[in-house]
């Protein structure tokens, strides 16, 4: 288990001009991305990875912007004095990045400087050090802070998914718990599995995941470290043991039991597995969700008759019906602000990725796919990771919170589904 | 052979019935009797099996988001449940799901699905102890493809 994060952020401020107010307007999408030229950095070739085409292709999927292909610059600048900015601005660049790699001993260290070409001033300057495999991590850390300058929102380029791979041909390692970037790169395996794997899910520290497994036959809740690579099997109770959810504060896993009949909400404190009973009734409690400030749970019943999504304080117990659109709703997952949540929700009996506004209950349909599932939001709250289907195969699919950018993640060998977008690590 | 065992059924069926209603209506006494006459034909079955076994469905079907025995499903478990009676087993109920909606309420749905077999069985006087139930949820569809014919074939629960 080696997550490389030693690249370290040198911050170089030249220059502290008021652009903290350029922000581009959020609810554009990819309507009108900004032009940006990303020039291939000095002594960035013959490396492993592409950097110059790593960043690219990280802000190009944000829909803000609208990388300008090397093959289509006037220059090629790797440092300031060699800038002509009436070029870039002939290439209609509003933003321009250059930069300069070095080999290190041990690593890399990459010098690089954000222009605003309009104003022909420097935005940001900084040095990003990584490790000798850290080239994918030094081109996010730099994506972020691109990104997090020009729009005001920060990155996550630099964070980590987790999601479930089957290979759909039996044999020990058909399932699959997979550990990827965002981009899809550096993909492996934490755990395979001849039996189904599912409900993957991150403490808000990232430093521990729990999934759920069928490896003994029969479903049970593990949580695993990431730093050591050594799960632990939290349950092992008759029937349901499903849908785990760190609490905020890591201390407990809300989850779903049928031990006791039928399927109800219980959070688990981890460190003693004491077990306290959240629903208590005889219909389908379960996808528990907790509420940013981890007092309540929200979660899906059919209670009423079909499929809705309902809050429970944890203390109180005291349940409230969230949802009063269509006859099916679930799977919810809190954006990180509280202010609205997403689920999955079914339109004249097509299943889509549905928000909701938390105050005034409206509901926007955010994707335009069919059997969507498994809806997973950034930690900025800018964009959410969900299942669907393509060609009969099952793909993850991308969407922003305000339904302008959408793209598809492409698939490896059989099936991927239930992306978990994983916390900042820092 | 297949005619034997649905005259059975039918008879099994009529017993239960009537079993049923002399229950509710207690004055009715003198209709009681009747009922015995079922165990009777019950007794020459496991002959019948011996000499030629006889398929009956160990998969049975649902509709979307239900949970709710066919009567063609009612039918076979009655006959299941003889069986179990003359020579028990332990058997594994495995529930399952279509690929529609969300995987987690799929896996509850399954559970109910496996359930809704378990308690019918019990009913039929199958000890409960020989009786276990896992539910699969969407995991392990029986037929692959994103239309109706699929999801029907994958709405079920196998009996093991």
């Amino acid at each position: 288990m080696s997550i490389r994060l030693i690249v370290l952020m040198c911050l170089l401020v030249l220059s502290t001009q008021g652009y903290a107010n350029l922000f581009i307007e959020i609810n554009r999408g990819n309507d009108n991305p900004a032009p940006i030229a990303i020039v291939p950095f000095a002594k960035s070739q013959g490396l492993p990875e592409n950097v110059q085409k790593i960043i690219a292709a990280n802000l190009e999927r944000s829909g803000f912007f609208k990388p300008i292909p090397p093959a289509d610059m006037l220059a090629l600048p790797t440092t300031q004095e060699e800038v002509v900015f009436r070029d870039w601005r002939l290439s209609g660049a509003h933003f321009l990045v250059i930069g300069e790699l070095q080999k290190e001993p041990t690593g890399y260290a990459v010098s690089y400087k954000l222009f605003d070409v309009l104003s022909q001033k420097v935005m940001h300057a900084a040095v990003v050090k990584g490790s000798d495999e850290g080239l994918r991590d030094i081109s996010h850390a730099i994506s972020d802070t691109v990104y997090e300058k020009i729009t005001g929102i920060r990155g996550i380029f630099g964070t980590k998914m987790l999601y479930v791979q089957d290979l759909k041909r039996p044999g020990a390692s058909r399932y699959r718990l997979m550990y990827a970037d965002v981009d899809g790169a550096r993909a492996r395996a934490l755990v395979k599995s001849s039996q189904p794997i599912l409900s993957p899910t991150w403490s808000n520290d990232g430093k521990r995941i729990a999934y759920v497994s069928f490896e003994t036959s029969r479903p049970a809740i593990y949580v695993m470290n990431l730093a050591t690579g050594q799960a632990t099997q939290m349950t092992n109770f008759k029937g349901l043991n499903g849908a785990p959810a760190f609490s905020p504060d890591g201390s407990h896993l809300a989850m779903v039991l049928s031990k006791d009949g039928s399927p109800d909400i219980y959070v688990m404190n981890i460190a003693t597995r004491q077990l306290r009973r959240i629903t208590k009734d005889r219909y389908i409690d379960t996808e528990p969700n907790w509420s940013v400030d981890g007092t309540a749970v929200i979660f899906t019943s059919n209670r009423g008759g079909s499929p809705q999504i309902y809050q429970v304080n944890v203390n109180s117990g005291r349940p409230e019906r969230l949802t009063f659109e269509g006859d099916y709703n679930a799977r919810p997952r809190v954006t990180p602000d509280g202010k609205s949540m997403v689920m999955v929700h079914r339109q004249n009996g097509v299943f889509h990725i549905a928000s909701q506004d938390m105050a005034s209950g409206d509901m926007r349909i955010l994707t335009e796919t069919w059997l969507d599932e498994s809806p997973s939001i950034a930690p900025n709250g800018a964009m959410l990771l969900y299942a669907t289907q393509r060609n009969n195969k099952g793909v993850l699919g991308a969407v922003s919170m305000d339904a302008g950018i959408k793209f598809l993640l492409p698939s490896g060998q059989g099936d991927v589904r239930e992306p978990a977008w994983g916390p900042y690590l820092n | 052979m297949k005619n034997v065992y649905s005259t059975i059924a039918i008879c099994a069926a009529i017993g239960l019935a009537t079993g049923c209603t002399s229950n509710k209506t207690v004055d009715e006494v003198i209709e009681a009797p009747q009922t015995v006459e079922v165990p009777e034909v019950i007794e020459q079955a496991p002959q019948v099996v011996d000499e030629r076994p006889v398929y009956i469905d160990t998969t049975f079907y649902f509709e979307f988001d239900s949970a709710r025995l066919t009567s063609g499903a009612r039918a076979s478990l009655m006959l299941h449940a003889e069986q179990l009676s003359d020579s028990p087993r332990a058997i594994r109920l495995e529930g399952h799901a279509d690929e529609r909606g969300s995987r987690e309420y799929n896996m509850a749905l399954g559970e109910r699905r496996a359930n809704a077999v378990r308690n019918f069985l019990i009913l039929q006087g199958v000890r409960s102890s020989m009786i276990e139930t896992v539910s699969y949820g969407e995991e392990q569809p029986q037929e692959l493809g994103s239309r109706e014919g699929a999801w029907s074939k994958n709405r079920r629960v196998e009996l093991k």
